[in-house]
């Protein structure tokens, strides 16, 4: 009777940090501001010295929270706006970024390499703004929907939407994946295949839903069609109010920012890889499945992404709402330290393998793994599976 | 009553009554308000709420 009373009501600890999320969106303006009061060139890097730098050592500094929100709480967390707006916050503060710091590289009379250091602090504002379209692109509504691809518009990654809900979230870790990197594969490998790979496979997704709707594949119901035009528009506008100069840096700028987008792929199913059953099907995607983290600095900016294995598991489960798992497995530190990691290959390969091999017992044939040297890998780690087995 | 299809909104898998869910539990023939709501998308996980019928097919 009075367990309604003593039960203590949940409470999100990060409840008021998620407008956070949109502040660092800001970080191109931010960077003008610094400029303007003290000159310092420097300034223009800001965004790879807070990714690379600053979200790393805090996640460090702050550590990990296991957080979960009841299961009886969930729909009404769900439901409650402020969450949301929170996410279209970001998604404004984004194209202030975009829009004031292509004004800033045509008009501003910047050195060469302070250019290039803005065109990488937009980057790192565009290359995480894929995370809140993903954010976005999970959900049914239609004005969300719309949300995620402007978010995408400014990397050119419109695709993302198709893509990873209706290619990745069906094959993810599994060898058909191209968004799903393979044990012994760098990232540098990785980078080409799934972006390519990617590509392709929102294109044939997306025909085929068309044609199976009886509509025309070249016409504005393609969402990918759809998606790109927003990055025409956008590049189109900026490169007539500002010259077609602009064009190489807003470029330069959606590459880096979708190979972040990409290195964040890269070390979310690194070797992980689903059970195929004998009829040919693979096993449903477990909590095993992703690679997870639960440091606290990153999950704000991220909106929760490294509680992997609950979106997969949920995947139109809003970010407050996502579980930690204590089956998930863990990474040793967050995605934004891990991303460092990724850059080189050599500290990875030394940090990550042999995690992926404890994964699973020195089983090596259950991993997904590199397909050039799949039998020595598997054949490598087969006394660690004996070992086990004789225990 | 002739067996209904439903479709997954987000990954585009389809729930056939006539053919049910046979690997999670849900015998051929099961009509798609027998399917228990706690069930999801075998494909994406997507929950039961995210399926929208299949008009014509």
């Amino acid at each position: 009777m009075n367990t309604t009373v003593m039960a203590p009501a949940w409470r999100d600890n990060k409840r008021y940090l998620w407008p956070l999320g949109g502040l660092i969106m800001l970080l191109v303006p931010i960077a003008g501001v610094i400029y303007g009061a003290t000159g310092w060139g420097w300034a223009w890097w800001l965004g790879p010295i807070v990714v690379y730098g600053l979200i790393p050592l805090a996640d460090l500094l702050i550590g990990t929270d296991t957080n979960n929100p009841p299961e009886e709480r969930v729909p009404s967390l769900e439901q409650e706006r402020y969450y949301r707006w929170a996410v279209y916050f970001a998604v404004a503060c984004e194209y202030v970024s975009v829009i004031w710091g292509a004004w800033m590289a045509a008009d501003g009379h910047l050195p060469w390499y302070d250019v290039l250091g803005l065109a990488l602090t937009i980057a790192m504002v565009t290359g995480v703004s894929i995370n809140t379209g993903h954010e976005l692109g999970h959900k049914t509504d239609k004005l969300e929907q719309w949300l995620a691809k402007i978010a995408l518009a400014p990397t050119a990654y419109g695709h993302f939407f198709v893509e990873h809900n209706r290619g990745h979230h069906v094959r993810v870790a599994t060898p058909e994946d191209p968004a799903s990197s393979r044990f012994g594969e760098s990232f540098w490998a990785f980078l080409p295949r799934t972006m390519i790979g990617s590509l392709k496979s929102s294109w044939e997704i997306e025909a085929a839903r068309l044609r199976r709707n009886g509509k025309p594949v070249w016409s504005i119901h393609n969402n990918n069609l759809n998606a790109w035009a927003m990055t025409v528009v956008l590049f189109g506008g900026l490169a007539l109010w500002l010259g077609w100069q602009v064009l190489p840096f807003l470029l330069l700028q959606a590459f880096v920012g979708a190979s972040l987008l990409e290195v964040v792929n890269y070390l979310e199913h690194y070797g992980l890889c689903r059970e195929k059953r004998a009829d040919g099907k693979y096993e449903r995607c477990q909590p095993r499945h992703s690679w997870n983290s639960n440091h606290i600095v990153t999950n704000v900016f991220l909106y929760q992404l490294q509680r992997h294995s609950d979106h997969h598991a949920n995947p139109t489960r809003s970010y407050q709402s996502l579980r930690h798992f204590d089956e998930a497995p863990q990474l040793p530190t967050g995605y934004a330290g891990m991303i460092l990691l990724a850059y080189m290959t050599p500290l990875w390969f030394k940090i990550m393998n042999p995690r992926v091999v404890a994964h699973y017992g020195g089983d090596m044939s259950r991993a997904n793994i590199k397909p050039s040297i799949r039998k020595s890998v598997i054949e490598r780690y087969a006394p660690q599976r004996r070992g086990e087995a004789a225990q | 009553m002739p067996f209904k299809k439903w479709r997954c909104v987000i990954c585009d898998w389809v729930y056939d009554e006539e053919q049910g869910a046979p690997d999670d539990g849900i015998a051929p023939g099961t009509r798609w308000e027998d399917v228990p709501a706690d069930w999801s998308c075998p494909d994406c996980g997507a929950s039961k709420a995210d399926f929208d019928m299949v008009e014509a097919d």
